[in-house]
């Protein structure tokens, strides 16, 4: 029973992280053309470079910081000021949704185009060219390198707060290594988050953000076993979770849900709270992260959201609950190819009883490649259950 | 650096001349104006004549073809620009957010292209 329960956690663990990256990856105007293909590169040292380059003209003289984003980065660190300014101008309105993003996953963050294609579910031509035509634009248009002035920031926030959580969850759950976390993208964005939070205070979702990473990120000890295998949430020392953060992630979340202002990031950090308050997996307050995720469905009603409730359902009413949820998912095409959504409807339908049907969806699941620590315990629950093993992909 | 401001509106769009807010926005397009020229960014501006009295211009293997109205029969037509002359794009657009076809059309903003040394 722990093993099938073991499955849950692995689903919502899971689900959890693609929840939050589709909140950030899957905005409206583009969704990716197949959200199956989940494997993502290794993500690279954070490196910035931006040049200034003068211009005089008719005995003025004016600073044209557009030679930055001409530039490659090379390694070395900006200040960090320097970064926001460098944020918010990759997150310029003048530039559409997916460049923003795929611009500052390059210029601020670091990663190589190939590891962007396979975090956005793009071929690397179009990200590359995407990341060419952006700093084209910044450059004709003359987009200056500067955080806005105080009463455009908030305006300006939702592509910067997109783009820093999809390092973090890429970061958290990294795709195409056997490592299970890539601390060096956590900690790039807990920086930027912080930074962010101490220029906006008074933004509920920025504080629910930074309240999300730490929560999460506290996490992280306990992860990993000695031999580098993926431990799932219930089966997680929880005395090797960060306290610290726990507590200051605990704090932002009552400050951000105070201000009465409330909003997805907010949401999914009162989630990551009420795991931090389970001091033991049974003791997880499962109807409440249910409700949270049925009010994070009003703000974005994404089938990936309604999974997780799914399994959040199900810890809290019973396999079949859950299973009526997933299997309504199942039946749409688009999400027939997430490999999670196959995970979890495995691990209830075994939960259930139905043996066979749960190897069969493992199986789907398998077939859509995914992570190799996933990869590694999908092929372990098939054993468990008896069925044939399958032949694993090796990477 | 240089950007024009190109002013769009369906015909229709905006009050109707002789009512209090249409000289409301005239006078809100006099602000807009006057707050480009205090700043020391106005290069030039000037309102269209309506679509009706454009002529279109093409010419094909050496003919000159001229068509009444113009150039496409769409539904939000040109009537008015604006070429600036500021530090950068946030700097433009505050200003042409400022112009009364933004709210009742749409304003397109390009940089003009800088020819020669610089």
């Amino acid at each position: 029973m722990a093993r099938l329960a073991g499955d849950l956690s692995l689903a919502e663990d899971c689900a959890q992280e693609a929840c939050a990256a589709a909140l950030a990856q899957w905005p409206r105007e583009g969704l990716p053309a197949n959200p199956g293909g989940w494997v993502v590169a290794v993500a690279r040292r954070r490196a910035l470079d931006h040049l200034r380059r003068e211009s005089a003209r008719a005995g003025k003289e004016r600073l044209a910081v557009q030679g930055w984003a001409a530039a490659e980065p090379d390694g070395s660190a900006v200040a960090g000021d320097d970064q926001l300014a460098l944020l918010f101008a990759c997150c310029h309105p003048a530039l559409d949704p997916a460049s923003q993003v795929t611009l500052t996953l390059r210029v601020v963050c670091g990663l190589p185009a190939a590891s962007i294609a396979r975090l956005l579910l793009l071929p690397e031509p179009a990200v590359a060219q995407r990341i060419v035509r952006a700093k084209r634009k910044i450059r004709d248009a003359g987009i200056r390198l500067r955080v806005p002035d105080p009463a455009e920031r908030p305006a300006r926030l939702a592509p910067v707060l997109r783009a820093i959580y999809l390092t973090f969850t890429e970061g958290h759950s990294p795709h195409g290594t056997s490592a299970i976390v890539r601390d060096d993208l956590c900690e790039e964005a807990l920086r930027l988050t912080r930074r962010l939070h101490r220029l906006l205070p008074d933004e509920p979702e920025v504080t629910g953000l930074l309240a999300l990473i730490l929560l999460t990120s506290a996490r992280s000890a306990a992860r990993a076993d000695q031999d580098g295998a993926l431990v799932l949430l219930p089966d997680q020392d929880r005395s090797r979770w960060d306290r610290g953060r726990l507590g200051q992630g605990r704090s932002l979340v009552e400050a951000a849900l105070a201000q009465r202002r409330l909003g997805p990031y907010q949401l999914q950090a009162a989630i990551a709270a009420c795991h931090a308050d389970a001091g033991a997996a049974a003791d997880t307050d499962w109807r409440q992260i249910a409700a949270l995720y049925s009010e994070l469905l009003r703000f974005d009603p994404s089938p990936v959201i309604e999974a997780n409730r799914a399994v959040a359902v199900a810890y809290a009413e019973g396999p079949s609950a859950g299973l009526a949820i997933l299997d309504t998912l199942a039946a749409s095409s688009q999400f027939a190819r997430w490999p999670q959504l196959h995970i979890a409807r495995a691990a209830l339908l075994a939960q259930c009883g139905r043996s066979d049907d749960a190897a069969a969806a493992y199986r789907d699941a398998l077939a859509l490649e995914p992570a190799e620590p996933v990869r590694r315990h999908i092929s372990g629950q098939i054993a468990a259950l008896g069925a044939a093993p399958t032949p694993t992909q090796e990477t | 650096m240089k950007y024009i401001a190109l002013l769009y509106g369906e015909l229709d769009a905006g009050p109707a001349p002789g009512t209090p807010e249409f000289m409301e926005m005239l006078g809100e397009f006099e602000s807009a104006t006057a707050a480009m020229a205090d700043a020391g960014v106005l290069v030039d501006s000037s309102p269209l004549q309506p679509p009706q009295t454009a002529t279109t211009v093409r010419v094909r293997n050496g003919e000159a073809q001229l068509s009444d109205g113009p150039f496409a029969e769409i539904k939000e037509q040109l009537g008015g620009y604006y070429i600036l002359d500021c530090e950068d794009l946030d700097t433009a657009l505050r200003y042409v957010a400022a112009i009364p076809s933004a709210k009742y059309g749409s304003v397109e903003v390009r940089p003009l292209m800088v020819m020669g040394p610089h």
